[in-house]
């Protein structure tokens, strides 16, 4: 069971990498990081559940993950909104101002 | 009162530092006249100090070495202090009473010579730097301590030859006084390296008290006797090279042949500078430090007779060029180098024996100091009338400046040597020194340099005063203020008076066998000074007819001597064309090339390889994050091949 948890995960942090390659919104980002984040957040249950089943270590792991992932995306649509305010627009491919 | 100040004597070097700093950083800004006066008065101070001092150490019976004030300044390990402190004794205390008499007196007169000159304030507190250096070294009780101050007194001799730094020439005087001291400074310091080096290694064998940079140390029979004792690989005497090394700062600084060629050119500086530093107190300082050192020299008698011959060889080599000069500071500058030379060659022909030479040396430097600071503070007299330096612009000045008339004759009158006056008994020393120890050729030499003194003397004396005004402006001239005539009778008087005093008493190293006026050597010596004078006065107080006729029968000779034998010009060829061309040259263009070439390669490079780089900073976030995911892969891969992770 395992191994399918595993491909499950693989296939979540793929989608999730290739969303963050092609995106062009920002949004769109936030949610491709999200699964990649997910993707973590499994492998830390499975890896619990089948290979230390008496402790609940990865679970715990899980949940901070969660909360702080909350978190982050919090600070990181405020940015965001900011920036749509002053930009009119999310796209990631104008934000290219830090190169100078 | 007068032990005290023996007691305190640190006082009279420190009263000129601390109206250097006063004046130099506080008063000058505020106020020029204050700042001249306050400079004046704290020179005044010492002077009267020192007198003190004098009268009350010369007054006792005992006249002991003593070591008035010293604290600890360097120690470089256990058994290597060097000591910062006074040290007084019969030729300090001497020293202490010239350098601040003509000092003072030069301050003073100063005060209306450098009046409405821009540089007012700095002129008195370089003055005062160079006083307080002057003192320092006169009472240095080690040689680190001298080595320290001597370097000070070059670089207050600097400042003020470059007093007037608008002028290219006064800049190159400057420059060249600098260098040819700094290089002579390089002897001096090798040679106190190697004093302190073996210095250090005798002080574990002898037991002294000293540390072995002191005088007291270096002069100590156990300790000479020790010195005498090593020699080099090449098995000549080690103390011989030390002290040729250290004799060779000693003829840089009292300006010997052939590093005499900056002290004619620092004339370029204010007149009353010229008084006190090139040609009463500085260029001494050579003849000091030989003096300090006596019982060291004496050791190895090569290095005295090797004075000697310098001494004697400047001496006549001077004499003979400043017949020629038109510029009257500048037969004054070949005047001083001739009885520097004077000096030298006394001091080389004393031995500890018969040490009559060292007196009679400390005696001509005693009584040389006032009568040519008369001399040159009576050509700033004339200077400051005639707006000339060029004898042949002045004439007739007779009556139109007494005061400066009386004392520059009494002056001219001192330095022939011609009974009463103070240089007839130093020299007479002197040339005693040379016939009674046998040597003919000196006491001759010395006679024909004295003959040749008083002709020059006389030649420019006659040629500013007597005659007619040969300018406009010298028949405008005006007699100097007051302020400026003062000093000029103080020195007169003491020209007239120094050479009464029982010097032979005062000032010696040991017992002399020779003392008093002797006929032998008194009547040659006063004949050769009559000569001079009266062949002078035939030739320069008329027509001039007859000098011309010498110069023209001189021929080639004459154009030699008036170029001062070339020696400027050989110096320059040997800078310009050898060192220059051979050496200066290489290394500029090594220092272009290589070195430089070097540094602009390594910059070019990072250049490049930046620009490369900046080529990834797109500001693309995607783009950033394909590049981090192509590196994790790559090091993934990595670890996995190669690590087996």
């Amino acid at each position: 069971m395992l191994f399918q948890i595993i491909i499950l995960s693989l296939f979540l942090f793929s989608l999730g990498l290739y969303g963050l390659l092609t995106r062009r919104s920002s949004v769109g980002l936030f949610i491709a990081v999200e699964l990649m984040l997910n993707s973590g957040i499994i492998n830390f249950i499975a890896f619990n559940r089948y290979l230390a089943p008496t402790q609940v270590d990865g679970q715990v792991m899980g949940i901070f993950a969660m909360a702080l992932a909350a978190a982050e995306v919090l600070v990181g649509m405020a940015i965001l909104v900011m920036l749509f305010r002053l930009r009119k627009n999310v796209d990631v491919v104008g934000m290219n101002t830090l190169k100078h | 009162m007068g032990q005290w100040i023996i007691d305190n004597a640190w006082i009279i070097p420190a009263l000129p530092l601390f109206s250097f700093i006063l004046v130099g950083l506080f008063l000058r800004p505020l106020n020029e006249k204050l700042a001249a006066g306050v400079a004046t008065t704290s020179i005044g101070l010492a002077w009267v100090a020192s007198l003190l001092l004098a009268f009350h150490y010369f007054g006792a019976e005992a006249k002991p070495t003593i070591i008035a004030w010293s604290v600890e300044w360097l120690k470089f390990q256990e058994g290597m202090t060097v000591n910062f402190g006074v040290l007084i004794d019969p030729i300090a205390a001497m020293m202490l009473v010239v350098v601040t008499t003509v000092s003072f007196l030069v301050h003073f007169y100063s005060l209306s010579y450098m009046h409405g000159d821009s540089g007012y304030g700095r002129f008195f507190t370089y003055l005062n730097l160079f006083t307080f250096s002057m003192l320092g070294l006169v009472v240095a009780p080690n040689l680190f301590q001298t080595y320290f101050f001597w370097e000070l007194v070059g670089v207050s001799s600097f400042l003020l030859i470059s007093f007037y730094y608008e002028k290219p020439a006064a800049v190159a005087a400057s420059k060249k006084a600098f260098i040819v001291t700094r290089f002579a400074d390089l002897g001096f310091f090798i040679g106190i390296l190697v004093l302190g080096y073996f210095g250090y290694q005798i002080s574990s064998q002898v037991q002294t008290g000293h540390q072995p940079l002191d005088f007291a140390f270096l002069t100590h029979p156990d300790v000479l006797k020790a010195f005498a004792a090593l020699h080099t690989t090449g098995g000549t005497s080690l103390l011989s090279v030390a002290m040729i090394l250290v004799f060779m700062g000693a003829a840089g600084k009292s300006a010997m042949f052939p590093l005499h060629i900056w002290l004619p050119d620092a004339m370029e500086g204010p007149t009353p500078v010229s008084a006190l530093i090139h040609a009463a107190t500085m260029v001494v300082a050579g003849v000091y430090l030989v003096a300090r050192l006596f019982p060291v020299f004496a050791t190895v008698p090569v290095t005295l007779e090797i004075i000697a011959a310098i001494g004697l060889f400047t001496s006549a080599f001077a004499a003979i060029i400043a017949c020629t000069q038109d510029d009257i500071k500048r037969v004054l500058a070949f005047s001083t180098l001739s009885q520097l030379g004077y000096m030298m060659f006394s001091l080389g022909l004393a031995t500890m024996e018969e040490p009559l030479g060292y007196t009679a040396a400390m005696f001509h430097l005693f009584t040389h100091a006032f009568f040519k600071a008369l001399l040159f503070l009576g050509a700033g007299s004339i200077i400051h009338a005639v707006h000339s330096n060029d004898v042949w612009e002045m004439g007739g000045l007779k009556k139109k400046m007494p005061v400066t008339h009386i004392t520059f004759a009494i002056a001219v009158l001192a330095i022939a040597g011609i009974w009463p006056f103070a240089g007839f008994f130093s020299k007479d020393e002197i040339l005693a020194t040379a016939l009674h120890g046998g040597h003919t050729v000196h006491f001759v030499g010395g006679l024909l340099v004295a003959g040749c003194t008083a002709f020059y003397m006389a030649r420019i004396y006659f040629l500013s005063f007597w005659g007619k005004a040969r300018t406009d402006k010298a028949s405008h001239a005006h007699e100097s203020s007051w302020v400026m005539l003062l000093p000029l009778c103080f020195l007169a008087v003491l020209a007239m008076t120094t050479g009464f005093v029982p010097f032979t008493e005062l000032v010696k190293i040991g017992p002399l066998a020779h003392e008093g006026i002797d006929m032998s050597v008194a009547i040659p010596g006063t004949l050769a000074a009559v000569i001079g004078l009266s062949l002078s006065a035939w030739m320069y107080s008329g027509s001039f007819t007859t000098s011309e006729k010498v110069a023209g029968g001189l021929g080639q000779f004459y154009v030699a001597i008036k170029n001062k034998f070339y020696v400027d010009e050989f110096y320059q060829f040997i800078t310009h064309k050898v060192i220059f061309r051979f050496i200066a040259q290489p290394i500029a263009w090594f220092d272009r090339n290589v070195v430089d070439g070097g540094v602009n390669l390594t910059g070019t490079v990072m250049r490049g390889w930046s620009s490369a780089m900046t080529r990834f900073q797109t500001g693309q976030l995607q783009t950033y994050l394909l590049w981090f995911l192509a590196g994790t892969v790559a090091v993934s891969v990595l670890l996995w091949k190669f690590l087996g992770i």
